[in-house]
């Protein structure tokens, strides 16, 4: 360890830091109106690609608008919306491969639409049926896919930041080509697994990105009342991560930070942080209301900033895409996500059964002698448990 | 019983004496040796071989990427260990005491307990292992003398094993490494290098969730794990000059418990005892009570007796007073068989 010696004179008073006179800058290449920013270099984004990206970003905002409706008529328990941050998680997922893992928080529906999660796959997951690649067992949004490499989501937050480096840890070993994708919010980050993960990835040499969606709120919780620093990226240099922070409502800042946080990653295997600084314009979920936390001129400000109007002006501006096209994309997304909806809401229920299994491999007999008992009271009091 | 055969090598056992320590450092050699996949971590672990040695040499002989320190971060530890696990490792972790393994407590419980559950069996964590030395008896006063077992007994998805032995200790840990579940591995540090036994130098397994009959008898059954088999053993002892004749079972597996083998035995004897280093109220010992009294009602002639540590946090200088010894478990073997 090699520290330099101080060598302020005597005369003046011992001089203490505290990183505020350190303001990191946030990475951005397109204007609102989908112009380039001045002297901004533009990632190398193939047109299919970009298509691919917004249209996906435009599926994910009709599937929130839709599920947010159900859940108010009663036919969903639960949803949260992405709406206003997806270009943070589109720009990122984008810029990374299949093989490498994704490690999210619960608000990045975008990482699975992008590796091809299926309409009928989310919808069999909210509703909890018998095709739920999660048996019926976590709450609406819990998503997860081995086949996509995509950790199934876990509602405490932080965790997957430790798990995160390990995994990268366990790819590093293997000599993959691969690394590891993980998210989490900007209130996440004050929870001890943020600063276990970091440091142990940064000190274990582990190939993870850490993506932290700085979106203002951690439920009703302002940024103000969160952390008393200039937002989270400051964290990742105190730990000798390579940073950046970039505008998260940039699609081409977001993807071309990411890109090259990719390679870091993978040939110098080593972790990367990145700050996306954006704003969820909805509600933290379903059974929040923001109105009595913040105002409608705060709110109306980042609508006008919106992520997805902005690539598409780009896009529109690029002669790759124009309002036709646009308009009836838009009506098929809803009439795909409408009817995989109905479909999956008259699904059967998972089976009784798979209450015990997966606890452990396989199932413990006092597991089976109580699932016993519990069928024989089912059988006793049928109307009682009818699904 | 659980009492594996030697393995033979050209006709001879070959086996030598190791204590607890030793046959721990042994195991996790052979778990290296033969899996590629196995990795050791955990604070101090590397080099140094731990603050009890139980990796020493590990990181000579298998390199620092396979046995590494970590930051000083239990939390840490646990989640990257699950991470590792998930990916495809096959990770041991050390806690460096059972009674730091709290800030581990909701990787343990929320996440590797639950991880194959939540997620219908696509990722599991079941590769992982978690070693610590817990229990009293070395002077450690609050914070190096805990027996935190019954709150990880209390999670569905995980596995918890404690050796009484050196022997066992080997055995157990290789099934524990490459179980297919999440296992928590107590190792009985009070007795680290007391316990010497004839331990085979190859490879062996112990099968996790069976109890061990260490001695029949017939007049009352006395039950525990780890340390504390060598008090009620010593304990069963007195009794014979009482005239009363003990079955002593050591549970080696908390969860899931051979329950089966405990029930057999109560309902020959009539009676049993249970006795554990960690407080009464909420311990293990509690468990287990109320489920032989459901299987063996009609059999038991006393009630089940449970001879525990205090409901009071580890005292230091009060250390003895504290601990379950074998003259408490004497005394209670006797009201119980006169009761």
């Amino acid at each position: 360890m090699k520290i330099a010696p101080n060598v302020t004179p005597a005369k003046r008073p011992p001089e203490f830091q505290d990183g505020s006179s350190i303001r990191l800058p946030s990475l951005q290449i397109l204007n609102q109106d989908g112009s380039v920013a001045a002297g901004a270099n533009i990632p190398d984004l193939p047109r299919d690609q970009a298509r691919k990206i917004y249209s996906d970003m435009l599926y994910i905002r009709l599937l929130d608008e839709r599920m947010q409706s159900a859940q108010r008529q009663g036919r969903l328990s639960f949803y949260m919306t992405c709406t206003g941050e997806e270009a943070s998680v589109a720009g990122t997922i984008a810029a990374f491969g299949a093989q490498d893992m994704v490690m999210a928080q619960y608000r990045e529906q975008l990482a699975l639409r992008y590796r091809g999660f299926t309409t009928a796959q989310f919808m069999n997951q909210l509703f909890g049926n018998i095709e739920d690649l999660g048996k019926g067992r976590m709450m609406p949004v819990h998503y997860g896919s081995r086949e996509l490499n995509i950790m199934t989501i876990s509602s405490p937050l932080a965790t997957q930041i430790p798990q995160a480096a390990g995994y990268a840890y366990g790819q590093k070993l293997k000599g993959k080509d691969a690394c590891t994708l993980c998210y989490f919010g900007e209130g996440a980050a004050s929870e001890g697994d943020f600063h276990a993960g970091l440091n142990m990835a940064a000190v274990l040499n582990c190939p993870v990105v850490f993506v932290v969606r700085n979106n203002g709120y951690a439920i009703s919780t302002p940024c103000s009342e969160q952390f008393a620093t200039d937002g989270i990226a400051p964290r990742g240099l105190g730990y000798g991560i390579k940073t950046i922070r970039v505008d998260g409502n940039d699609i081409l800042a977001v993807y071309a930070a990411s890109a090259e946080a990719r390679r870091i990653a993978t040939q110098e295997q080593r972790p990367v942080l990145i700050e996306t600084m954006s704003y969820r314009l909805g509600a933290h979920s379903t059974s929040d209301d923001p109105s009595g936390y913040r105002s409608k001129e705060e709110e109306q400000e980042w609508r006008d900033k919106d992520p997805i109007q902005r690539m598409k002006n780009w896009l529109i501006a690029q002669r790759w895409w124009d309002e036709e096209s646009d308009s009836d994309l838009q009506k098929s997304y809803r009439i795909e996500i409408l009817a995989e909806l109905k479909l999956a809401e008259q699904r059967d229920k998972p089976p009784l059964g798979d209450m015990i299994t997966d606890v452990y491999k396989t199932v413990p007999s006092h597991l089976f002698e109580q699932f016993q008992a519990l069928e024989a009271h089912i059988a006793k009091y049928p109307d009682r448990y009818s699904a | 019983m659980a009492t594996a055969t030697l393995p033979e090598i050209g006709n001879q056992p070959k086996s030598s004496k190791m204590n607890l320590l030793q046959a721990i450092n042994s195991a996790l050699d052979i778990a290296m040796a033969t899996d590629q996949r196995v990795l050791c971590l955990g604070e101090d672990i590397g080099h140094f071989g731990g603050v009890f040695r139980a990796t020493s040499n590990l990181q000579t002989k298998y390199g620092r990427d396979r046995c590494f320190n970590t930051p000083l971060t239990e939390q840490g530890i646990a989640g990257f260990a699950i991470g590792l696990a998930a990916q495809g490792s096959v990770p041991v972790a050390e806690i460096q005491f059972a009674d730091y393994i709290f800030p581990a407590f909701d990787q343990i419980v929320n996440e590797a307990a639950k991880f194959r559950y939540r997620s219908g069996d696509e990722f599991n964590c079941g590769g992982m292992t978690i070693r610590t030395p817990y229990g009293g008896g070395i002077d450690g006063g609050l914070y190096h003398s805990q027996s935190p077992e019954a709150y990880f007994c209390h999670t569905p998805g995980l596995k918890v094993v404690i050796p009484s032995n050196a022997y066992q200790a080997k055995g157990l840990l290789l099934s524990a490494i490459r179980d297919p579940d999440p296992v928590i591995f107590f190792e009985p540090k009070a007795i680290y290098r007391a316990s010497v036994g004839e331990v085979p130098e190859g490879d062996y397994e112990i099968p996790l969730g069976v109890a061990e009959v260490v001695q029949q008898g017939t007049d009352i059954t006395l039950l525990g794990w780890g340390a504390q088999m060598a008090q009620i053993i010593k304990a069963a002892e007195l009794a014979v000059d009482e005239g009363i004749s003990c079955e002593v079972i050591d549970l080696c597996s908390l969860l899931p418990w051979d329950r089966d083998c405990v029930a057999q035995s109560v309902t020959k004897t009539g009676r049993l005892l249970i006795s554990h280093e960690a407080p009464l109220t909420g311990g293990y010992a509690g468990e287990i009570a109320a489920s032989i009294q459901q299987h063996c009602f009609l059999s038991l002639e006393a009630p089940i007796s449970r001879v525990t540590g205090l409901d009071t946090p580890f005292p230091l200088i009060h250390e003895k007073h504290y601990l379950p010894d074998h003259l408490k478990i004497f005394e209670s073997i006797v009201a119980t068989c006169n009761y």
